[in-house]
């Protein structure tokens, strides 16, 4: 017979496990759990929620699979007998060279050449998110601030605060100029923290732009590093969404930036990469962090030991992204799909009267529903989110979950789902707003 | 120029310790038996090397489990997309039962408090973040594992605070000792959160009796403070007594299980010493607390495991036939190297400390130091490393309260390379010898060591290990008349 034990009250646990910093009570989750819950399936539950919350690349996956057929046994990913053995030994943190240098020239293929890359300044991390943790332990004190210009990634307020114990000061940015970060804003977003006595580390920016769906331009890019450099602080460059640049030469990387200008001045600066975005392939956990500061490189590597990539996949990925004919043809198909979703959801949400920030890149849609609102203010934002995910039964990120200090606005995903399951949804919005224009009107 | 954090400049990662100087020395000139047969032998890394050919022989059966074969294809895409921080069921479910059955399924383990982390490494680390402050600390019995001080100390501030164990009594810890560190600590206004403890021990081999544990889990209960149990070498068991996991102690035992607080309990699990997958980073954070489980399952994001190898994991763990028989297989290889190693050993006239577990021995190399103290211990220990070329780790660098012990790894290795090391022993050994009982100058000394470095060189040296193939009864040479009329 078991003995029912009386539950004692909470022994101690750490402030950071009983902190909220998780963020997982953002809307933002709230919106994924009614997807659970309810979940959209052509054809086993048509009316459930779609999930346009999810930021993930699903378009692109037929040419890995391909590549898989072809080439499994020079893949080499475990069934290989012979290789089996030293990969699944194999703990060390500087990781396989093969994989370095096959990820070095992958980034340097996505910059199309504009940029070259040290396989030995790449150190690898189990995914952006442990990657972007990392960075913060390491170029700030507790107590610290990075400056990141919003609105920004929900998932940031976890991995650059949570167990790190820095802050984040959010750099305003508004619509009045495209959501693109401006010196002066950086200049207050500074003197904000000093006035409070909280000493500035770095800037972190994500380019291209998650929650935007845009690249940031080159000249933008230069009054950064402007900045940071008057400041003598870190950048760190979140460019894991490089590959999803719709027009390769669009996309102006921090890298191209400083080599143009001889890497002078440039162990300030950092860039996280990873696959999770532009490969589709979230579930392997392959981050990279690529820094120009040599002890930025050692010690990152070192920290990596809590964070490294599982050897399998190490190697599956070497022999993925050495072969370039393969990685040539993934670059440029997977952009020419991702323009094409991204045309049509904006043609779609057009025609149903919304009209979206001007994008260029990324797996998601910037959507301006403020004409909507009954008042410019977080709660009436929250309302429609709230009216879109249990009537409309689409999962859409709220503007105020990324940050937004500007009401009304909302990030949209099109690239997790097929085409079908898009027009589903881009009907249900048309049909939406017809009702609400027939409700205004009268 | 901007300056880094205090974290990234503080000597903390712990990588000037000694136990990776004599890495170092190894990388420089590592040992290959044919390429460089005078080269370093490692013997300094707890790695399992002896069962591959069983894991390997499954894959080859079972090619769906991976992702990338004909067979295993069609899985690639939900597999590569998946990144759901529970992580995929099969695996929870394949870990669970993993972890019974290495504990004769004497209990049972709850899938939904499999939690993943990145290796033992991330999962001790986890754990000190959920349970402890900056500036609050964690007892740990020493000798303890080296990486201890940077995967519990270096990101999350918190402290640790060694038992001293003493080989008089086979380094067993005392309540006595606990007790001693514990108000010790609280004389100092330290917060003690917690005690952390190695069950199998490394660098010991030992595993904790029941009654130690009941103790140890006793003190922990009354003065509210949580147990850690690392049980990352818990297959390694390849002698009696049996291994008690704490999972037994709470779950099993009726007066335990009504008085001890199980939110204080947790354990720390991984597959790179039980199956040999070190590059997999397979760690895991099984705790009997629910908020522990929430909160290490948030911090997961952080370290999560593989889809890819967590798909092959799950279906080579749930095959209960293989796992059976790889467990019932490799206990028995880690036996016959144990007792191959220690009887060599041995017959130099070198003690281990008594052991029935790990992927290594406590060696007692006191009557080798010219002194007994720790510059004694690290001239004895660079000797080794560079005149006998065998990496070893020196108590030391385990934090061990007395001098002269080291650690030496005997699973990374095949047997002639056990057999060359064991050799090289026992010329060092015999070398000393000589001297001793002449009591000649260390001239006589020094020519001996150089004669032995010539000896390697010159080939003569290749002719000892011939030799002592051939009469070996233990000659890993399966055609050996010698095996043969044994069998």
């Amino acid at each position: 017979m078991t003995i029912k034990i009386e539950k004692r009250p909470t022994v101690g646990l750490s402030k950071v496990a009983t902190s909220d910093t998780h963020g997982e009570d953002s809307p933002y989750f709230a919106g994924w759990k009614a997807y659970d819950e309810n979940p959209f399936d052509e054809v086993h539950n048509p009316s459930g929620v779609i999930q346009m919350g999810l930021a993930e690349n699903q378009v692109s996956f037929d040419l890995l699979e391909e590549y898989l057929e072809k080439y499994r046994d020079v893949a080499r990913c475990g069934s290989g007998i012979s290789s089996f053995r030293e990969n699944a030994l194999f703990q060390d943190y500087h990781g396989l060279l093969s994989f370095r240098k096959a990820m070095a020239s992958f980034m340097e293929q996505v910059r199309g050449g504009r940029a070259t890359f040290d396989p030995d300044r790449v150190v690898i991390t189990a995914g952006a998110t442990a990657a972007n943790e990392l960075l913060t332990f390491i170029l700030a004190d507790p107590g610290d601030a990075l400056l990141v210009p919003t609105p920004y990634y929900p998932g940031f307020d976890r991995d650059l605060r949570w167990r790190t114990d820095v802050k984040i000061v959010p750099v305003h940015c508004n619509n009045s100029n495209n959501f693109q970060v401006t010196p002066q804003a950086l200049e207050e977003a500074y003197k904000e923290a000093e006035s409070k006595n909280i000493k500035v580390k770095g800037v972190l920016i994500t380019n291209p732009s998650n929650p935007f769906g845009a690249t940031v331009q080159r000249l933008v890019l230069e009054e950064i590093v402007e900045f940071v450099t008057r400041k003598n602080i870190h950048l760190v460059s979140d460019e894991i969404y490089s590959g999803s640049a719709f027009c390769c030469s669009e996309f102006v990387s921090i890298a191209e930036i400083l080599e143009s200008r001889n890497y002078m001045d440039s162990e300030r600066v950092h860039i996280v990469y990873s696959l999770s975005k532009d490969l589709g392939l979230p579930g392997f956990r392959v981050g990279t962090i690529y820094s120009y500061n040599d002890n930025v490189v050692t010690t990152a590597r070192r920290m990596s030991s809590f964070t490294l990539i599982s050897s399998q996949t190490q190697q599956l990925l070497a022999s993925m992204l050495s072969d370039e004919t393969f990685t040539q043809n993934y670059i440029k198909t997977n952009r020419e799909r991702l323009r094409r979703r991204y045309e049509m959801i904006i043609d779609g949400l057009r025609s149903a009267g919304i009209e979206c920030l001007k994008g260029n890149a990324g797996l998601f849609c910037w959507m301006n529903l403020s004409p909507l609102l009954e008042k410019p203010t977080k709660d009436c934002e929250l309302a429609v989110w709230n009216t879109i995910l249990h009537e409309v039964k689409l999962n859409i990120s709220p503007g105020s979950s990324c940050h937004c200090s500007e009401p009304g606005w909302f990030r949209v995903c099109f690239a997790n789902m097929s085409e079908n399951t898009l027009e589903i949804a881009l009907k249900r919005i048309h049909d939406f707003m017809e009702t609400r224009t027939i409700i205004q009107k009268h | 120029m901007a300056l880094l954090s205090k974290l990234a400049t503080n000597e903390q990662h712990g990588e000037n310790s000694p136990y990776f100087d004599g890495w170092k020395a190894y990388d420089n000139d590592p040992f290959h038996l044919v390429n460089n047969p005078n080269g370093v032998i490692q013997m300094g890394l707890a790695e399992n090397q002896l069962s591959f050919d069983l894991i390997e022989e499954w894959i080859k059966r079972n090619p769906k489990a991976s992702i990338c074969t004909t067979e295993g294809m069609e899985s690639f895409r939900t597999i590569a997309n998946f990144q759901d921080y529970h992580g995929l069921p099969e695996f929870r479910s394949a870990i669970a039962k993993f972890m019974e059955k290495t504990r004769g399924s004497r209990v049972k383990f709850d899938p939904e408090r499999v939690v993943m982390a990145g290796g033992a490494t991330g999962a001790n680390e986890t754990l000190m973040f959920c349970l402890a402050d900056p500036g609050d600390a964690f007892l740990v019995p020493s000798p303890y594992y080296p990486g201890f001080n940077r995967d519990l100390r270096w990101r999350t501030g918190v402290q640790l605070l060694p038992i001293s164990c003493k080989s008089s009594n086979s380094f067993k810890i005392t309540i006595e000792a606990l007790k001693e560190a514990y108000e010790n600590a609280q004389q100092a206004n330290v917060k003690v959160k917690g005690l952390i403890l190695t069950n199998p021990s490394n660098p010991l081999g030992t595993t904790l009796d029941r009654d130690t544990l009941k103790n140890l889990l006793t003190f922990t209960n009354e003065h509210n403070i949580h147990l850690v149990c690392d049980e990352i070498y818990a297959t390694t068991v390849f002698d009696a007594p049996q291994f008690v996991s704490i999972a037994e102690i709470i779950t099993n035992d009726e007066v335990t299980n009504r008085c001890i607080n199980k939110d204080l309990v947790h354990i720390v699990y991984s597959l790179s010493k039980d199956m040999g997958f070190p590059g997999f980073r397979v760690g895991i954070v099984y705790s009997f607390n629910d908020d522990v489980v929430n909160c290490a399952r948030k911090m997961s994001s952080f370290g999560l495991v593989s889809t890819q190898t967590q798909h092959i994991i799950a279906a080579m763990l749930s095959d209960d036939e293989f796992v059976e028989e790889f467990l019932i297989e490799s206990a028995k290889r880690l036996r016959k190297r144990h007792e191959k190693f220690t009887g060599g050993l041995e017959e130099v006239g070198i003690k281990c400390l008594k052991s029935n577990a790990g992927l290594f021995c406590w060696m007692d190399l006191r009557p080798l130091l010219k002194e007994p103290t720790h510059d004694g211990e690290v001239t004895l220990w660079k000797l080794i490393i560079n005149d006998v070329k065998l990496n070893v780790s020196p108590g030391s660098s385990f934090n061990c309260p007395e001098t002269g012990w080291f650690r030496v790894c005997f699973a990374n290795i095949d047997d002639q390379t056990v057999d060359i090391a064991l050799v090289r022993i026992r010329m060092f050994v015999d070398g000393n010898n000589d001297v001793k009982e002449n009591g000649v100058a260390k001239e006589k000394q020094h020519w001996k060591r150089s004669n032995l470095r010539l000896s390697f060189s010159n080939g003569k040296y290749d002719e000892n290990v011939m030799s002592l193939n051939m009469m070996s009864p233990n000659s890993p040479i399966p055609h050996s008349p010698l095996v043969r009329a044994r069998n």
